[in-house]
This record gives structure tokens, C-alpha cells and sequence, in this order.
């Protein structure tokens, strides 16, 4: 339920000029107007891994053209296998492809992997500890679809799966860099997809991907961010923004959050700056909780704050205003901090 | 320093005559049983009722259709044997052991503490295990995703499954039988053992699943049923798949009607249950009795 819309006339009214209604088919508009974007990253980088690497094949659930997949199936038809509406079929037969010595990128949403084929998931690949690439697409709330697409607790449920690597990207730059480290790492691993044209980010900052490590993005005295996802993107604006205010800000980047890299992110948080999670997960079972469990099994007596989404069943509408109403807007990390810090 | 050894079989020479390989098939199907007992009484319990019932399905597909070898089981042109009901491990170690794939000696460990023989089949643990079953419902998955590997890379391997009557209830099964034939896998054979039983009784009261025949060819299977204890009948169906449908690109499947306790009138006769109890005393009859049917007489 919309609970701000003040975007309709009121009952009667008929000179008015109706306004523009924001729509939930926004769907790819997380990024800024007028941002540095690149299309379909996930695709290129994949058609690019596979032109070194004669093993690796891709397959999808009937949603190829949306998980950018169809780049990598246009260049490689006779690699890509098409699996149909059928999320249990799609990761058992990834399973039985890598138990022949492929490398298998296997891409549906996110709600369907995580929630549908964890089972196949489980037992077919991460227990035999088989190279699978799992390729989640809307992880979070990247789509106004509702609960039924937005994968808002994805990370909480494949957490706990044993031998799986996990890795929340936050831009272009992130995606095309992970995907030849993903192929190359043994076991599964799950990719939270950001599709379509998607931003350039880490480009202004010195950075490189690598699977396992927490990069320190900007220095900053008076807080930490520790951030994944598109929220790197949004940790690195209102860090900006926070400068307006006197406020010293850094950001470390954790874009794998299993096996996390505790080290780096504990050495961090171990100071006397205001310590902030950032996450487009669910509080519940996302990064906070990784590095709340990183702090505590470590002694560490330090407070955390969470930027993430509540534990409930999100709304449907357009992105934009949704993550304003959950906090994930630059604004309103800007504002709770400020808040924080009285 | 000589090639190993590979298992050829009458898929490869198409030169054994016909009642030579049910011979050879009938008394490899005695030994699984007779293993099968054996390991039971060691376990005072376990799923011996399915594994004497699928002892023919298992023999026919080790001893007459398997390529592979002994000493490597991890030989790359293999063709793979797909357990998807892992509670039927009890069986298919014996047809393991029967292949040379696992000792004889080592049966004795099954089920225990650090054994590479568990109870429920997993491919981490036991040589010649290719999944790890148990979740039903998914090996036909796995086994499509093989098809599609081995195809793709050019090997003449052939992929086998094999699945129980219950695992007909899961959807994901249906999922793969579509995707089998949509990918039109001719190397790809799947067996059921339709023995009318599962967890909480008899499969038309827990989930009608018949007409079974008629799903699998709606699917687009090449299908047949035969009494899964009838060694020449099963031979045949596969000599029928091979010649009718892997050339076309259709997969096969083999719908095998099969008794639980097969063999062991004592066990054939007792309550069908799914995880059959036998008292201390018995094992010894059962053996007997296996042993008089095998060698004809009546116990």
C-alpha cells in the first residue's frame, strides 16, 4: 500500500492538468539521470570469459533477454541451453554440466533461485562442491514489482549454504571484473545481478575486483561505511554529500560477502568513527549481520547501523520512491547519519 | 604399462548372443541379492525389500550396459549411472561390488561410522556414485545437464537414471522429462522401478501417478514397460532403445514393474513396507530360499 501518493486529483476535479504518474515499469532506474552507465556488463564480460575459456556454457529459465544472458547466447549458440520456465531443471542440469568438466553460468531472478531451487542448489551443486555460477537478476529492490520480485532476503537464505561464494556487485565495473574470477574459482558461486544499462562507478576510484577482499574506497575520519551492492554507489554520494556538512566519511567496499573479509572491514570498524552498514538486502541475515557476527566473534565492542531494507513484505510502486520510503536514498543515508551523530 | 581394463558391453561388441547376456545378467542379479542380504543382516535393518525388488534392473544395467572401468571410475568416456533414490544405495553398492568398482570385503561397513558406504547414496563418499541422491526429484535434472555436457563435448558416453515410481510425484521430474525431450537427449535412459510402494504406503493411496506409461510418452519419450524382474525383457528394452531412439535423438525410458523382496519368498509374502524389518534369525533363510529359487529349486 502507498502510503505518500500525492500524485492523483482530487475527485472532481477536471480542469486540472493530470500530472505524470510514476510507475513501477521504471524498472532499471536505480541509476541517477544523466550517470555513466554500461549496457548489459554481466553479458560482455561472459561472452569475453568464454572467448579464454572453451568450457565455459550458459543456460537461463526463459529469462535470458532479462538477465542480459541473451548477449552471451548470441555470441555462443551452441553453448547456451535454454531450460525453460524450470528453476529445479535449470541448476540440477548446471549441476550435471559442470559434472562434466563445464563451467555453467545458470541466470534467472534472484526470488527464483534463492527461493524455488535452493534444494537443487543445495545438494547438486554446493555439496559435490561443483563450479556453478548462479546468476540471480533484481536482487534486493531493483524492481517496483513487489514481494513476488524483489529478492530482499536472498543473501539471509543463501548464507547458510555451505562451499557457496557470494558477491553483491556494485556497478559496471565490479560485474565485468567478477565474472572471469567467478568462472575461475572453484565451487559455486551466486551472483546478485545488476542488469541492463547499469553505472559506472569504481572507475573514478583505485580499484580493482578481487574475489574475497574489502577494498577501502575513500579515507574519512568521522565515520565508516561498509557497503555492497548498489549501495557502494549511494555510500560514495552521501559521503560526498556528508563532506557539505563537515562530515569526514570513508567507504570500504565488500562486494563478496561469503567468504567475507573480515580483516579488512574489522580493522575499520575497530576505531572510534561512527560505524554504518549499508546493504539493498533485507536487516535481516544481509551484510549488517556479517559484520555484526565479524565484530562480536572478534571481541569487538562497537556499535553498528544498519542502512537496509525492514523485515517485511516490500511495496510495489517505482523505484525511486521506493527506495526513499525504505532508506536506501541518498538523502535519507545522509539525514540517519546526521542523525547519528546529534 | 597395458590400458586399463574397460567394461565392454554388448552396446559396444553386438556380439554376445542373447541368452548368453540374460545368463550372465540372471546370476550377476543372484550375487547383488545375495550382497544385499548380507549387508542388511549387518544393519539388522535398511532398505533390503527395494534392493532384492531392483536387483535385476541393477544387474542389467552394470553387467550388460555400463561402459566403464574398475580401477578408474572416474574414466572420462564413462557412461554414467545416475542414483536418484539414495535410499536404494544398499543396491547399488552391491552392483558396485559386483562391477569391481568397490570390494566385496567392504560391503560389511555399510551404514557405519566413517564408512564410504552410507546409507543414503552420496557421490562425495562411495566410488562409481555419480550424484548424490535422497532429495527425490533430482536426478533427472542432474542427468539432463550430463546428456547435454557429454553431447556437447563430443563424447559417445550415454547417461542412465535411475528413479522409483515415488519420485514421479516430485514436478521437478516432469520439469526434466520435458527438458529431455526439448533437447531431444538420445543418450539419455531413464529406468523406474515401479514397485507400488512408498514412505507412507502404497503409491495409489499416497499419489495416484498412473497412467504411467501414457505421461512418458506424452513427454515425448521413447517408452516401455516390462516386468523389471524379467531379465530378457529388460534386456531388450534396452537393445530396443538403443536401435529405436538414441540414433534419433529421442530420450528412452524404461518403466520397470518390479516386486519388492524379489527372490526371498519369505520377504515377497511379508507386509510390504518401505523400510522392511527382518528378525535376527531370519537372514539365514533368506539366503536359503534366494539361493534354492536361483539354482531352481523351491525352498
Amino acid at each position: 500500500m502507498s502510503t505518500t501518493s500525492t500524485t492523483t486529483e482530487a475527485p472532481g476535479t477536471t480542469t486540472a492538468v493530470k500530472p505524470k504518474l510514476k510507475t513501477s515499469a521504471m524498472i532499471a532506474s536505480f541509476a541517477d539521470p544523466g550517470q555513466k552507465t554500461a549496457p548489459a556488463p554481466f553479458g560482455h564480460a561472459l561472452v569475453k570469459a568464454a572467448q579464454e575459456n572453451e568450457k565455459i556454457v550458459g543456460l537461463t529459465a526463459d529469462l535470458g533477454k532479462y538477465t542480459d544472458m541473451h548477449i552471451f547466447a548470441k555470441a555462443f549458440p551452441a553453448r547456451f541451453f535454454q531450460m525453460g520456465m524450470a528453476e529445479q531443471l535449470l541448476f540440477g542440469a548446471a549441476a550435471g554440466l559442470a559434472e562434466t568438466g563445464l563451467v555453467p553460468f545458470a541466470s534467472t531472478y534472484s526470488v527464483f533461485a534463492a527461493r524455488r531451487a535452493y534444494d537443487f542448489l543445495c545438494l547438486d551443486a554446493a555439496e559435490p562442491n561443483l563450479n556453478v555460477n548462479i546468476v540471480g537478476g533484481l536482487p534486493g529492490l531493483t524492481t517496483g514489482y513487489g514481494p513476488s520480485h524483489q529478492a530482499t532476503e536472498d543473501m539471509a537464505i543463501f548464507r547458510g549454504m555451505p562451499n557457496l561464494t557470494i558477491v553483491d556487485p556494485c556497478d559496471s565495473i565490479d560485474i565485468e571484473q567478477a565474472v572471469p574470477q567467478l568462472a575461475a574459482s572453484e565451487g559455486p558461486t551466486y551472483l546478485r545481478l545488476l542488469r541492463g544499462n547499469v553505472p559506472t562507478v569504481l572507475d573514478e576510484y583505485d580499484y580493482t575486483f578481487e574475489l574475497g577482499k574489502a577494498k577501502v574506497l575513500r579515507g574519512g575520519n568521522d565515520v565508516v561505511f561498509i557497503s555492497s551492492g548498489l549501495m557502494t554507489m549511494r555510500a560514495l554520494q552521501a559521503a560526498k554529500a556528508l563532506a557539505a556538512h563537515n562530515v569526514d566519511v570513508a567507504v570500504v567496499h565488500t562486494p563478496t560477502i561469503k567468504p567475507f573479509d573480515a580483516e579488512t572491514v574489522l580493522a575499520e570498524i575497530n576505531t572510534d568513527r561512527l560505524a554504518v552498514t549499508l546493504e539493498n538486502h533485507s536487516v535481516v541475515g544481509g551484510l549488517f549481520e556479517t559484520v555484526a557476527s565479524a565484530v562480536v566473534t572478534a571481541g569487538v565492542g562497537k556499535r553498528v547501523v544498519p542502512v537496509a531494507l525492514p523485515d517485511q513484505f516490500l511495496d510495489a510502486g517505482a523505484l525511486p520512491t521506493l527506495h526513499d520510503r525504505y532508506g536506501l536514498a541518498t538523502d535519507r543515508i545522509v539525514a540517519k547519519v546526521l542523525a547519528e551523530l546529534g | 604399462m597395458t590400458a586399463p581394463a574397460t567394461h565392454l558391453t554388448d552396446h559396444d561388441t553386438g556380439t554376445t548372443p542373447f541368452d548368453e547376456r540374460v545368463a550372465a545378467v540372471h546370476s550377476a542379479a543372484y550375487r547383488i541379492r545375495h550382497h544385499a542380504l548380507n549387508m542388511g543382516e549387518v544393519q539388522g535393518q535398511g532398505y533390503v525389500g527395494q534392493a532384492l525388488g531392483a536387483a535385476d534392473m541393477l544387474a542389467a544395467v552394470y553387467g550388460d550396459q555400463l561402459r566403464f572401468r574398475a580401477e578408474d571410475p572416474h574414466w572420462e568416456a564413462r557412461d554414467r549411472f545416475l542414483l536418484s533414490t539414495g535410499h536404494y544405495a544398499i543396491g547399488h553398492y552391491a552392483a558396485l561390488a559386483e562391477a569391481g568398482i568397490v570390494p566385496v570385503e567392504e560391503l560389511e561397513t555399510y551404514g557405519s561410522d566413517d564408512s564410504r558406504l552410507p546409507m543414503s547414496g552420496m557421490s562425495t563418499y562411495t566410488p562409481g556414485m555419480e550424484i548424490s541422491g535422497g532429495s527425490l526429484g533430482h536426478g533427472l535434472t542432474i542427468a539432463v545437464g550430463m546428456a547435454l555436457g557429454l553431447r556437447y563435448q563430443g563424447s559417445s558416453a550415454r547417461v542412465f537414471n535411475f528413479l522409483s515410481d515415488g519420485e514421479l510425484d516430485e514436478g521437478s521430474t516432469w520439469e526434466a522429462a520435458m527438458g529431455a525431450h526439448h533437447h531431444q537427449l538420445g543418450n539419455l535412459t531413464a529406468m523406474v522401478d515401479i514397485n507400488a510402494l512408498q514412505a507412507d504406503g502404497k503409491t495409489d493411496t499416497v499419489l495416484r501417478t498412473e497412467p504411467v506409461t501414457e505421461k512418458w510418452e506424452s513427454f515425448g519419450w521413447y517408452t516401455q514397460r516390462v516386468d523389471g524382474n524379467d531379465v530378457g525383457a529388460l534386456l531388450a528394452a534396452f537393445d530396443n532403445a538403443a536401435a529405436q531412439a538414441a540414433a534419433v535423438g529421442r530420450p528412452s525410458v524404461i518403466l520397470c514393474d518390479t516386486k519388492v523382496g524379489r527372490g526371498v519368498p519369505l520377504l515377497e509374502n511379508r507386509e510390504k513396507a518401505h523400510f522392511m524389518r527382518i528378525e535376527e534369525d531370519e537372514w539365514q533363510t533368506c539366503r536359503e530360499q534366494l539361493t534354492a529359487g536361483y539354482e531352481g529349486k523351491s525352498a
